[in-house]
């Protein structure tokens, strides 16, 4: 099954924890220091630098793009350092988070509440899914270097639904 | 007239360029990045078939899958292209002809840089800032012998943040330290990359019980397990973690248990945890 970015809402809500899919759209990545930054410049009434109303984040923060690459290695990484920020960017109109592990009960909650999901994809496969990225430019916070905020397009995009709109889980 | 005409002791000194040390480590690190570990690969071969479970031997095959594909176009097995872990072994009668330390970071920050890996070394724990590819963690060791031999473990950080230390009274039962390695693993869970390597390091002090730990993912899987790793092996195989924690028999590929003399109030069990791109390369000079 294939899903494309501006998500269908709808579509989200009937998706079940477990479910494989492929992406095709706009995603941003955002790990540790990003969330944080966010997450301060909300609670400082700041604009932030991205559209999180409907977004996809990826936890990931790419190798170095290669001369003839679009992006380096790009797998997931830990998706529960990123719980503690997670609750308010769902308030605030993030929509989809990419990455691997487990969540806090504080965000599986938040995900049902505000009907968003959270999938994982091939951990450790950063060269693989390198493959699925058509596009890559930085869109803030260059000066963290891997950590910065990216825009990427992506194709064919190999996902699990492991926390759903319901609250449903693969984690038991 | 040159120094080794003036000291005896010098004479029988090999001397060995620093250059050639800071070569030799960014090789290391193109050899660790690109290409994963034959051992690693055959346990993840041998993992693949034997697994019954169908989307953890779906995963497994995206793992093997992966490892091709970076070979092939030489991309980074993983984005996390570690904290470079380098042990260095200096035979005794080796004279380093310039400043070790500074040629082997100069090693790692050439080879990172010219094969495209991520930049993931704060300079300030606290502070953090923007990151860059060194200073690498080095571990000397001064052996017999006129040569010097290079490890490159460049470790991620997803399972490096897992790692365990407990220290036991020495009253404890071996039962005791098996469910404290077994909780390490759990607690690890979906989180670290499984299939794992889980290294142990027991007895010694606090710091080399960790050190042994590490030093055990070194070892070539399948090299000889004892009766206790192959059964915590057995055992961490039934909790049904699996393949990025979504369920199979697949929980780790090996359970590597290095030993030391320790005192007689104390010991130590450290736990390592390596995520299934275990990497790591060596070289003698």
């Amino acid at each position: 099954m294939k899903i494309n970015t501006p998500l269908d809402l709808n579509m989200i809500k009937s998706l079940k924890a477990g479910q494989e899919l492929f992406l095709n759209g706009t995603i941003y990545t955002a790990r540790d220091q990003a969330h944080k930054r966010l997450v301060e410049a909300i609670k400082a009434g700041k604009n932030l630098p991205i559209e999180l109303k409907e977004s996809v984040i990826y936890y990931c923060g790419p190798a170095q793009t290669p001369k003839s690459g679009v992006i380096g290695s790009c797998g997931p990484t830990t998706s529960s350092r990123m719980d503690a920020f997670t609750p308010l960017l769902l308030a605030k109109g993030l929509k989809a988070m990419i990455g691997k592990g487990a969540r806090s009960k504080e965000v599986k909650a938040a995900i049902k509440k505000y009907k968003g999901i959270y999938f994982v994809t091939y951990a450790g496969c950063g060269a693989l899914l390198a493959k699925c990225v058509k596009k890559s430019e930085i869109v803030a916070y260059g000066d963290l270097g891997p950590e910065a905020i990216l825009k990427l397009e992506v194709k064919d995009f190999p996902l699990i639904v492991a926390i759903d709109a319901n609250g449903g889980t693969i984690y038991g | 007239m040159s120094q080794s005409e003036n000291c005896p002791l010098l004479e029988k000194m090999r001397r060995i360029e620093a250059i050639k040390i800071t070569k030799a480590v960014a090789e290391l690190v193109r050899q660790a990045s690109f290409f994963l570990r034959k051992d690693v690969l055959s346990a993840l071969i041998k993992s693949y078939t034997a697994e019954k479970n169908r989307q953890a031997k779906s995963i497994l095959k995206a793992i093997l899958d992966n490892a091709a594909y970076a070979r092939k176009h030489k991309l980074a097995i993983c984005q996390d292209t570690g904290l470079p872990v380098v042990f260095i072994q200096i035979g005794q009668d080796v004279s380093v002809r310039g400043d070790l330390k500074v040629a082997v970071n100069k090693g790692i920050d050439e080879g990172y840089r010219k094969y495209y890996l991520r930049n993931s070394i704060v300079g300030d724990p606290l502070q953090r800032g923007k990151p860059g590819f060194s200073p690498c963690i080095m571990h000397t060791d001064i052996v017999k012998g006129n040569k010097i031999k290079l490890t490159l473990l460049p470790k991620g950080f997803g399972c490096e943040n897992k790692s365990q230390l407990r220290m036991f009274k020495p009253t404890a039962s071996i039962e005791e330290i098996k469910e404290f390695i077994i909780k390490a693993v759990k607690e690890a869970g979906h989180d670290a990359c499984p299939p794992y390597v889980v290294g142990v390091g027991i007895g010694g002090t606090a710091d080399y019980a960790g050190l042994m730990a590490k030093k055990a993912l070194l070892r070539k899987i399948a090299s000889g397990s004892s009766n206790l790793e192959k059964d915590l092996l057995k055992r961490i195989n039934k909790t049904g973690i699996g393949p990025m924690g979504l369920g199979g028999m697949n929980t780790a590929l090996a359970v590597h248990i290095q030993t030391h003399p320790t005192h007689i109030a104390g010991l130590p069990v450290s736990v390592n945890i390596s995520c299934h791109a275990l990497r790591s390369a060596s070289v003698i000079l």
